[in-house]
Formats: C-alpha cells, sequence, structure tokens
C-alpha cells in the first residue's frame, strides 16, 4: 500500500492510547488505510471501537500516540492551520445568539473571507443544504433537521475538499434520516468533496459510501474495509436490491468478527 | 395559555404580602408605643385606658417604630416639598449615595470582568488569584471600610472616590465569580468547532466565550448594583460623612430620630430596587437582541 498523489487521508500503523486513572485505553491500534481524493467512506462499528477517535485524530483534535498519519500530504495540523477540512459534529452546535446565516459567516469571518464573499457563499451554502429562506431565523426556531442542515451548510461554506462528519444524523429519526441521506448523496455529487462519515448505521454506511471501514472495539482496530459497488446514481429503492443487501451482510459480517456481539 | 393579566399575575400577589405587611406593622406600633404612653400617663399620676392610647401611639415624635404614614409623610416632605439643594431633601442624601454606588460598580464591573477573563485564560492567575478573591469577603466590610477611608485620606484622595472603592469592593466578587463560570461556560464542542477553524484565542474569545457569558454577566450585575448601594451607604457610616443616606442614617440614630432613619431605609430600598430593575431591563434587552428564546 502506497499513498498515491489523490490520496487525501493516509494512516500508517496508527495508534492512540488514552491516559485514563483506570490505566491505559486503548482506542486506535494499527490503523492502515488511505481516502483518496472523491471517495465517500464510512466508518461504522459498535461504541467504543475508535470511529469517532480516527476522525478526530484527522481534525487535529486529537493526536495519534504512535504510526502516521497525513492529511492532504501534510500533518494533522497543518491542515487545520490550511483549513483544509469541514467538521460536522453529532449536534448541530449551531451559536444559539447567531441566525442560522450567522452561523454559517462564522468560519468565513474567522477565515477573514470579504463581506460581499461572505453574503455569496451563504447564499449558495443555504441552497445546497436546501435553507434557503432561513437565513435570518435563530437556530431555536428550526427543527433538528434543519439544525443539522444548517451545520453542513457551516462546513461547505468555506473551500475545504474534505468533510467529515461524525454521526450527523445519529439523533435524527429515521424518517428525516433517509431524506437528509439522500440530499447528502446529491450534494456529495455537486460539491465534489472527500466525505468521511462515521456511523452506526449499517443501511446508511452502504448506501451512502464507495467505501465501508469495518471497525471494532477493545482495542479499537480496522477489522474489514469494503468497496462498495453500488452505482454512484442511488435512489432510496437502490437499499431493497440483491447488491444493496449483499454489502450490508458483508458489513454485518465484518462487525460480526470483530467479537462486537459478543459481550 | 391564558394571556397573562397585569393585575392577576403581577399586582395582586404583591398586594396581598405588602397589606399583611402593613397589617403587622400596625400591630407593632401599637405594641412597641404603648409603655410609652403608659409612662408618661402614670408619671402625670392619671389613669389612660387601651382605646385613648391607640391614637396617641400612632402620631410620636420619637416612636420607637413609626408608624407607616409617619414615614410616608417624612417621605413626602423631604422629597417632593424640599429643593433638591437642600441638606435636608432626601433627593439630595440619595443623589450623593447613588454617584459613589455606580462609580464603585461601574469599577467593580470593569475590574471583575478583567479578573475573570486572567482567571479563565491564565492557569497561574487561575490557581493563585481565586482564594484570595473569596478570602476579601471574609473580611468583615464595617472593619474594613475605615480603613479604606483612613489610608486614601492620607494620601490625599478623598470625596466620592474612596466611598466608591468601598463598593468596589463588594461588588467585583458576584461579578469575577458569574464571569469566570460564564466565559466557562461553552460547551466542549463549540470550542471544538473554533479549534477546526484554527481561530486566534482572540477570536474564541469575542465569538464564543464573550456571548456566551452574557446570562451570567446580568445575573451577577444584579447582584452587584444592590451591595454597591450597601456599600456607598456603609462608606458613609464610620467616617463622619455629613451628607448621603448612610449619614441621615448615623445623624437620625445620634438624635433618636427614628422617623428619619425609616424614611431613609426606605429610599435606600426604593433605590436598589430601582438599579435591580434597570439591570433588568438592561438583561431582557440584550438577550433579544442575542435572538434567545423568549
Amino acid at each position: 500500500m502506497t499513498s498515491t498523489p489523490t490520496s487525501v487521508v493516509s494512516a500508517r500503523h496508527l495508534g492512540l492510547t488514552f491516559e485514563t486513572n483506570d490505566g491505559p485505553v486503548n482506542a486506535l491500534t494499527g490503523v492502515n488505510l488511505d481516502v483518496n481524493k472523491g471517495d465517500f467512506v464510512s466508518f461504522i462499528g459498535p461504541s467504543g471501537c475508535g470511529k469517532t477517535t480516527f476522525l478526530r485524530v484527522i481534525a487535529d483534535l486529537e493526536k495519534p500516540t504512535s504510526g502516521s498519519i497525513t492529511v492532504n500530504g501534510t500533518t494533522p495540523e497543518d491542515a487545520r492551520k490550511n483549513r483544509s477540512y469541514g467538521y460536522v459534529f453529532q449536534a448541530a452546535a449551531l451559536y444559539p445568539w447567531r441566525t442560522i446565516e450567522k452561523n454559517i459567516a462564522l468560519p468565513l469571518e474567522i477565515m477573514g473571507y470579504s463581506t460581499a464573499d461572505q453574503k455569496a457563499r451563504i447564499d449558495r451554502t443555504l441552497d445546497l443544504v436546501n435553507l434557503t429562506g432561513f437565513g435570518k431565523k435563530f437556530p431555536w426556531q428550526l427543527s433538528g433537521g434543519m439544525q443539522q442542515r444548517a451545520s453542513i451548510a457551516r462546513a461547505l461554506a468555506f473551500d475545504a475538499d474534505l468533510l467529515l462528519m461524525d454521526e450527523p444524523f445519529g439523533a435524527l429519526d429515521e424518517i428525516v434520516r433517509d431524506h437528509l441521506n439522500e440530499q447528502l448523496l446529491k450534494l456529495w455529487d455537486r460539491t465534489n468533496k472527500t466525505i468521511c462519515f462515521v456511523t452506526h448505521s449499517i443501511p446508511e454506511a452502504v448506501y451512502l459510501s464507495t467505501k465501508i471501514v469495518v471497525m471494532s472495539p477493545r482495542p479499537g482496530r480496522v477489522t474489514d474495509i469494503i468497496e462498495s459497488t453500488l452505482p454512484k446514481e442511488r435512489p432510496l429503492g437502490i437499499r431493497e436490491t440483491p447488491e444493496f443487501l449483499q454489502i450490508a451482510h458483508r458489513v454485518r459480517e465484518g462487525l460480526r468478527a470483530g467479537h462486537s456481539y459478543d459481550e | 395559555m391564558e394571556k397573562p393579566s397585569l393585575f392577576k399575575d403581577r399586582i395582586m400577589p404583591v398586594g396581598v404580602i405588602l397589606l399583611c405587611v402593613l397589617a403587622i406593622w400596625y400591630v407593632a406600633v401599637i405594641f412597641l408605643n404603648a409603655p410609652f404612653e403608659r409612662d408618661t400617663a402614670a408619671r402625670a399620676g392619671t389613669e389612660i385606658t387601651f382605646s385613648e392610647i391607640l391614637p396617641k401611639t400612632m402620631f410620636q415624635q420619637r416612636p420607637v417604630l413609626p408608624a407607616p404614614h409617619q414615614v410616608i409623610a417624612e417621605i413626602w416632605n423631604t422629597t417632593f416639598l424640599m429643593p433638591i439643594t437642600s441638606k435636608r431633601s432626601l433627593v439630595y442624601h440619595a443623589w450623593i449615595t447613588l454617584s459613589a454606588t455606580l462609580l464603585g460598580f461601574g469599577i467593580g464591573t470593569v475590574l471583575g470582568i478583567l479578573l475573570a477573563v486572567g482567571i479563565v485564560h491564565n492557569r497561574a492567575m487561575d490557581r493563585s488569584l481565586m482564594p484570595w478573591v473569596i478570602a476579601s469577603q471574609t473580611i468583615p466590610i464595617l472593619a474594613i471600610a475605615p480603613m479604606i477611608i483612613v489610608v486614601l485620606n492620607a494620601i490625599g484622595i478623598s470625596g466620592l472616590l474612596p466611598k466608591a472603592l468601598i463598593s468596589t469592593y463588594l461588588s467585583f466578587f458576584p461579578i469575577v465569580v458569574g464571569m469566570v463560570k460564564g466565559l466557562r461556560s461553552p460547551e466542549q464542542i463549540q470550542l471544538d468547532l473554533m479549534h477546526t477553524y484554527y481561530a486566534s484565542p482572540a477570536q474564541t474569545f469575542w465569538k464564543l466565550r464573550w456571548p456566551s457569558s452574557m446570562p451570567y454577566l446580568f445575573a451577577s450585575l444584579k447582584v452587584a448594583i444592590a451591595i454597591s448601594l450597601v456599600g456607598a451607604i456603609v462608606g458613609e457610616l464610620p467616617t463622619g460623612a455629613v451628607s448621603g443616606l448612610g449619614a441621615r442614617l448615623l445623624a437620625g440614630s445620634y438624635y433618636g430620630q427614628t422617623v428619619q432613619i425609616w424614611s431613609a431605609l426606605f429610599m435606600a430600598a426604593a433605590l436598589a430596587a430601582t438599579l435591580v430593575i434597570i439591570v433588568g431591563f438592561a438583561h431582557t434587552a440584550v438577550l433579544k437582541r442575542m435572538g434567545m428564546k423568549p
């Protein structure tokens, strides 16, 4: 495995051990992974398998304790300083005192975009997430699904080719989630971003991804990497096709092989 | 939901309590002032019945407890019937105290916020300063107030500032405590977001920590403005001040003018209530501008 010029994230023997009061906890061990430009990579596994930790390492929110990782060919820290990724958290984390458009403007203000440019970017990203007309609303006036879409708009507003998403739809009900998954695929198609997506839903992972990374806990590690054979065009109905069910079966097998159902 | 009515929800509950307080007060006036009337009658060698005592307890010159209408009359006379430049005008004395209160409150607020910013951003300051901030409030203000006045007088500072500094001494404390909590109130996820943007510490402060701390700041300001007034009054007590509500209280107790003491007390209470209400309005206005859920 060598990293190609199009590799966006490249991890080699990556490990991270948290020192806790109850002794060291191996959150990640021996992770080897390449994410290529334009990929939609899902990380799936039970709680404690290190999928969120891996995403946070990419984002330079955690420091690995062994091995190496590059993001856009540099260290995660330099990638963060170059503002080369947008991060979507489990909760929308909108600032309650800012309107939706002001929330989207937050990274733009920090990164020093001009006022005119900010305005154009706010309009464009609101349109991307189907929130046109809601810019003047405060977060509490929007539903949970709309808030999460606003937080995605915020991550898309500046020029980052990599989108890191940590269970962004985990707190939403299934109907809203289906809808947002469909919209996310369209958005990925329109923007040509590379997306790393953490989830614990097998259908969600299979439906969205070009590559599925199956992980297991204690210690957190990668047990299987599945390249999806599904076409890029994916109507919601694709989830009933034999091909889809076959990939879902392999993911389930991978999770079982990690003994994640044992305890 | 029923529309809240001003009378039923605001005026009536407060009014009922007010009537209860007035009733208890009048009963207390009769019992506390009656012995004086009996003694007077006994000295004159006459018999006096309870029904004769009753009206007399309401209009004594130096009652143990003045009746509410006496206090109200005194406040009316010294507030509205006196030119405000007169030394006997309650408005004049209230203004003297208010100016010290506001100056002390202003200095205390700025000082409190600066200390809180230091404590939140600097580990050394967090460790070293916080215990002293708390210790400062364990010293009785009555003990330290004359010291402050004397020391400042010795270096040539007198007048408004020493009194204001006593207000500051009391008011910076709730500001520090509230703002330390407020500036630390952003959730980890909100701080992580700033980290992913590579935001500078100044940007994180102004765009996240400062707006997050606003509800805490206003809660502290309400406490601080009230104790600033207490500080200013206490600052007038031990220093032989000739003007201000504190001086009025002191003079009243020298000459047994209980009506004057009570009217000064009520003026101070009304002043404190007004100040707290003004801060409350500012609080509502700021939160409204910040789009907080009503």
